[in-house]
């Protein structure tokens, strides 16, 4: 039942950081256990951190685990799970959910994140305007010529539906944020089952388009301007630009503890908000200001 | 001495006893867990069927995050995969038959079969990368499909897939033909292609019938190789160019979404109708598979 992708991210972590702690009867009798799960954005990033803190704390054993915002999210939900992590906010029935099991999640903003826009590298558009990329995803554009390229048509990729990603990239620029909408990805879109279904896609088809974290986005794929509208600046995503607000398709990166942390799990939320924070940006996310 | 007999006669009896009860107890425990599987299927997604309205399931978008659940396009796009693999695989399969059990001599017959059991050993997460990355760029450029990710592309992974077993069925009915038939066939003046095309291939018909629906059902319910290679677009496959399109399979739609539901949810009971109709139809192939087996039974005990 475990996500597809997250059979490849179950190892404990503690397998490989040298000089912890044997587990069972070698541990120190206060070795205790972190489970942290959710997002395949953060996954990357929680792994860092948690390896990074348990070299320093070796009393601490922080196991990470991927699966998907709503894999987190669930097992938040169903009291499995210490943190858990997710690329979007937790929804209302959610959150009614966990208080139905007595668990009330406490919301951390532990990073931000810029979603990019990108196409093949020999694909001449260089920017699109918000209207132009929700055009294109609910297929009232479908050819290249139309923005500017040239006469090719276009392929439209995306994140599978249980990504956090798609559901913010769904709601914020495909609706543009606009809540009464009820525009919907194309059924021509491509789901694809991981990040790197769509950087191959978009490495080899000059007809492609997707979208995803800018901490995924490897040099081999062209990175678009994007505008918010018409008149405005085109503006590429990087650290800066989601920091002062100019790029507009970033979002902040979540996790959610049971109830206010205490003790260790305390601890490391303070650890991964404050010294932490550098860990954000060499893995290509925007860390908290 | 005699004593002695006496005495340890009665227990090998006791041990056998026990063990062939064990032999049973195992046999019959794989036909109960099979009802189990299914029983559990039911349970957990006869629910859909209630609490989805049916045109909704019968409908022709599956956004599962917004409560639609048209089942129909993943429905269409596992049959259009499949039908188009079968059709790529059996005249390469039925051929290599041929010629493996009637064409070839021997020593190329001993390095044939070898290699075809290994193809069919190969894990489909490397035929899917394979397809990714090599076939899909290559049929996206000769046939000038906007992409390479297509029902087609997934049909040529399939098809290879289903190969070794329409191979070896196959030639295993090729086999079972009485040389007495290809005798007669040769006495009468046929040429060897002649007696192979209209003697041996016709009466082993039946288990080349087999053949296919045991190669059919392997390619419906393969899943890593065609979520890879497909694109997953839930969309109806109806115009004519749809086999070059990009479609989602059911399979590679539970696959893809199972890891992500609530325990409970509609879409996770969603998820588990589509394992009920996948079970339905494989069970069918199947049950289709076995008539045919015990009709060349019993043609078999009439020859």
């Amino acid at each position: 039942m475990a996500g597809l992708l997250s059979f490849s991210l179950i190892w404990s972590l503690t397998a490989c950081s040298p000089g912890r702690p044997a587990s069972g009867a070698g541990a120190p009798a206060g070795a205790r256990t972190i489970e942290n799960k959710g997002s395949d954005t953060l996954v990357n990033l929680a792994l860092a951190w948690a390896e990074t803190y348990m070299a320093g704390h070796p009393e601490v054993r922080i196991s990470v685990t991927g699966g998907g915002s709503g894999t987190g999210i669930a097992a938040m939900i169903n009291g499995t799970v210490d943190i858990a992590n997710a690329s979007r906010g937790m929804k209302a029935e959610e959150i009614d959910a966990a208080e139905a099991n007595g668990i009330s999640p406490v919301e951390f903003v532990v990073a931000r994140d810029a979603i990019a826009v990108v196409v093949h590298p020999s694909n001449p558009v260089d920017g699109l305007t918000l209207q132009q990329i929700s055009d294109i995803y609910v297929r009232k554009i479908t050819n290249w010529s139309q923005v500017g390229g040239e006469d090719r048509p276009i392929v439209l990729l995306s994140r599978e539906s249980n990504s956090g990603t798609y559901v913010y990239f769904l709601e914020n620029v495909i609706r543009m944020g606009d809540k009464e909408s009820e525009l919907l990805f194309s059924p021509d879109t491509l789901l694809m089952p991981s990040s790197e279904g769509i950087s191959a896609e978009v490495r080899q088809n000059p007809n492609a388009i997707g979208y995803d974290g800018l901490g995924y986005v490897t040099p081999d794929q062209k990175m678009l301007v994007v505008a918010r509208d018409e008149g405005g600046p085109y503006v590429l995503p990087s650290v800066e630009t989601v920091n002062d607000g100019s790029y507009p398709i970033s979002r902040p990166l979540y996790m959610y503890t049971a109830g206010e942390p205490t003790g260790d799990v305390r601890a490391y939320m303070d650890w991964l908000l404050s010294d932490g924070q550098p860990l954000v940006s060499e893995l290509g996310f925007v860390p908290l200001e | 001495m005699a004593k002695n007999d006496v005495s340890t006669a009665p227990q090998p009896r006791w041990i056998e006893f026990a063990i062939e009860a064990l032999i049973r107890v195992l046999g019959f425990s794989s036909i109960g867990f099979v009802v189990l599987i299914f029983l559990f299927l039911l349970r957990e997604g006869i629910p859909v069927f209630f609490e989805v309205l049916p045109g909704n399931l019968v409908g022709t978008r599956w956004y599962p995050t917004f409560d639609l659940f048209g089942m129909l396009p993943l429905l269409l796009g596992s049959i259009l995969v499949t039908v188009a693999a079968i059709a790529i695989a059996l005249p390469l399969g039925l051929a290599t038959a041929v010629l493996v059990r009637e064409v070839a001599p021997n020593w190329a017959r001993e390095i044939l079969k070898p290699m075809i059991e290994v193809l069919a050993g190969i894990p489909s997460v490397v035929l899917g990368f394979f397809g990714m990355t090599l076939v899909a760029p290559l049929i996206r450029e000769t046939l000038g499909a906007p992409t390479g990710l297509t029902a087609f592309t997934g049909a040529l992974i399939l098809a290879y897939m289903s190969l070794p077993t329409i191979i070896s069925v196959a030639e295993d009915a090729l086999d079972a033909v009485p040389k007495s038939y290809r005798d007669a066939g040769l006495a009468m003046g046929a040429t060897q292609w002649q007696t192979i095309w209209r003697v041996v291939v016709p009466a082993g018909r039946s288990g080349i019938v087999t053949a296919v629906m045991l190669g059919m059902g392997r390619a419906i319910g393969e899943t890593m190789a065609v979520m890879m290679v497909t694109g997953n677009a839930a969309r109806m496959p109806l115009s004519l160019d749809s086999l070059f399109r990009p479609v989602r399979t059911m399979t590679a739609t539970v696959a893809a979404e199972m890891g992500e539901v609530a325990q409970g949810s509609v879409h996770y009971h969603a998820l588990f109708g589509i394992g009920i109709i996948l079970f339905v139809l494989t069970f069918a192939i199947n049950l289709v598979a076995a008539s045919t087996i015990f009709q060349k039974r019993r043609r078999g005990g009439l020859r």
